[in-house]
């Protein structure tokens, strides 16, 4: 199973699509690891910057409604994946996005509008952490003075892809 | 209690249900193309499990970047190549014979009604139109899928959308469902295939209906769907002629895939196609929609008519249809990529290539390219495209670029105008 939880990136827009996270244009290559320095270059989102220090840190992802919309890219999960981001934080995903993640192993997390609306509460703090426990479904946000804890919701089927590291091999031994 | 089609599809190709709510179904067609394969073949690679669960039911074709346009577009392209001669895919379309997947492999009569289908592409949802269960997935379903033929879904829910009445003059296919996601929005639909049912979905041709399933996604929905008629049966009638006694042997057979009258929805919503009028995308969303009437003095630098959405033949007729006679406006561009080279050559014999070659359009070859910004047409920074695509979001064609999503008709009118234009003048 992958580690989850560091500091925090807040990307305070609804609809963010997979083109945004990483451009048609490097589709092209062929590893992973080569589309590192990509990460959400054409996002359109006032003040943000993709090579600034924040996104390099960041270690989570929080965000509004329909979280990786359009294309099926699976580049989208891998770029946030080999920038050391695990997990997704979001009040709804698309739905091939929500499934990329977890075949990859990875975890995309929806939790309610007014919960969402706590979580961007700390986007002016600094340093905002969270930690994700996926066997129990909890995570917490913290910054220096203050902290929030979470229940929330994974399908069992979710969860098991998760724990097991991915789809391909458990529909191997499977199926 | 009344069945869905999606359900019934779904019924008769479960295979496992792991977990409440997970359904494992086994799967009739996965396609593929050289963007979201080469990485799911090298894992298997990788993973010493470079097999395929059956080479007839996988197809395939290199569309996105064709011609290859520098040594990394040529490698996904020969790692795909490689791979379909290694496992005796016959059905792979190389050069010369590829076009636009979503027009090509129902062209090739791959899709029947009733079958699963999957894709490592978002507008796999198209193939709905023959009554088919087709979801777009991501590289790791995709790579499940060709080692497997296998894919996990949650259980579908439908929404079903009652459309009827005809369209008025300069309304086709693509104004409806541009309509439909600017009522629903860009995740009304999440988690749930959208039926297109009523009168006017019944009219309409198989390309049209291909234009409606296609953009399903576009709402967040998982397939687009329509009901299997004798439409259906006369697109696939060259394909299956040898398997059925009668079109009407056929059609009986194929009505198995409908949803019971008793069937429960999600939603059901009724839209009265006769209130329709032609429409264009603004903004960055494809829920951003208003009258193209209603567009004030919108110059646009390109025109693109093609891909999966609009690049069919009836596409390039109507568009044809308006252009004829006519030139491009001043300081606009014009590129044509007919889907595949059948439409190209069909189109060429009806003499609609040199109706756009006049008007001073490029036609290119049948290929994905400037649709998502990797070759034959990209936008510069500031440049305005007026499209016949699917994405206007940002940077989708170009970074910095913009694009408004129309009909082939409105496409062809602002051809002329060299502004958002309201197609209806011209017919
Ligand atoms: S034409 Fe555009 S939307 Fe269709 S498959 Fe190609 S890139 Fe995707």
């Amino acid at each position: 199973m992958k580690t989850f939880g560091g500091p925090v990136l807040f990307l305070d827009r609804a609809d963010i699509n997979t083109d945004e996270i990483i451009p048609a244009k490097y589709l092209t290559e062929i590893t992973k690891q080569d589309l590192k320095p990509y990460i959400l270059e054409d996002l359109k989102l006032d003040g943000f910057d993709p090579k600034s220090e924040k996104t390099r840190k960041a270690r989570v992802v929080v965000s509004r409604e329909n979280f990786g919309c359009g294309s099926s890219r699976e580049h989208a999960p891998w770029v946030f994946e080999v920038n050391d981001i695990t997990a997704v934080v979001a009040e709804s995903f698309a739905r091939i996005f929500r499934q990329n993640m977890f075949n990859c192993g990875m975890a995309a997390i929806e939790l309610s509008r007014s919960q969402m609306d706590v979580i961007f509460s700390y986007a002016n703090n600094n340093d905002v952490t969270m930690s994700i426990d996926i066997q129990a479904q909890s995570l917490t946000i913290s910054a220096k003075d203050r902290h929030d804890t979470f229940n929330f919701e994974l399908s069992p089927f979710d969860k098991a892809l998760v724990l097991a590291g991915g789809w391909v091999d458990y529909a191997d031994t499977k199926y | 209690m009344g069945k869905t089609i999606a359900e019934k599809i779904f019924a008769a190709h479960l295979l496992d249900e792991p977990f409440s709510g997970t359904r494992v179904l086994k799967l009739d067609v996965v396609l593929c193309h050289e963007i979201t394969t080469p990485i799911a073949i090298d894992d298997l690679i990788e993973r010493k499990k470079d097999r395929v669960f059956d080479p007839a039911k996988i197809k395939a074709v290199i569309d996105h970047v064709t011609p290859a346009k520098d040594s990394k577009t040529a490698t996904q392209g020969k790692i795909l190549r490689d791979w379909a001669h290694r496992h005796g895919i016959k059905d792979f379309f190389d050069i010369g014979a590829n076009g636009v997947c979503h027009a090509l492999f129902p062209e090739k009569g791959f899709i029947r009604p009733g079958n699963t289908v999957i894709m490592g592409d978002s507008h796999t949802c198209t193939h709905g139109a023959f009554g088919a269960f087709a979801a777009g997935v991501g590289t790791t379903d995709l790579e499940v899928g060709i080692l497997k033929g296998v894919c996990a879904f949650r259980e579908p829910k439908t929404i079903r959308f009652n459309i009827n009445g005809q369209f008025p003059k300069g309304v086709y296919a693509k104004d409806l469902i541009l309509a439909i996601i600017g009522k629903i929005g860009v995740n009304g639909a999440t988690d749930r295939v959208i039926e297109f049912c009523g009168s006017t979905v019944d009219s309409l041709t198989m390309e049209s209906r291909m234009t409606l399933c296609n953009m399903a996604v576009e709402a967040g929905g998982t397939s687009g769907i329509c009901m299997p008629d004798i439409t259906t049966v006369e697109y696939l009638w060259p394909f299956i002629a040898s398997e059925f006694a009668s079109k009407e042997a056929a059609l009986a057979e194929y009505r198995k895939w409908s949803s019971d009258d008793d069937a429960v929805y999600d939603q059901v919503i009724e839209i009265d196609a006769t209130a329709l009028v032609p429409v264009s995308t603004f903004g960055y969303k494809p829920d951003q929609v208003k009258p193209a009437a209603e567009f004030n003095d919108t110059k646009v630098d390109q025109i693109y008519l093609g891909s999966c959405t609009n690049g069919r033949l009836e596409d390039l007729r109507i568009a044809a249809g308006i252009l004829k006679g006519k030139k491009l406006a001043e300081n606009v561009r014009g590129i044509l990529s007919p889907a595949t080279p059948k439409i190209y050559r069909d189109a060429m014999k009806e003499g609609l290539i040199d109706i756009f070659l006049d008007a001073g359009f490029c036609v290119t070859n049948s290929t994905c390219g400037a649709c998502l910004g990797m070759s034959n047409g990209v936008l510069a920074d500031g440049e305005v495209c007026a499209s016949t695509t699917n994405r206007n979001f940002n940077g989708r064609m170009g970074k910095g670029g913009t694009v408004h999503l129309m009909s082939p008709a409105t496409a062809a009118a602002t051809a002329i105008e060299g502004k958002i234009a309201d197609p209806r003048k011209y017919l």
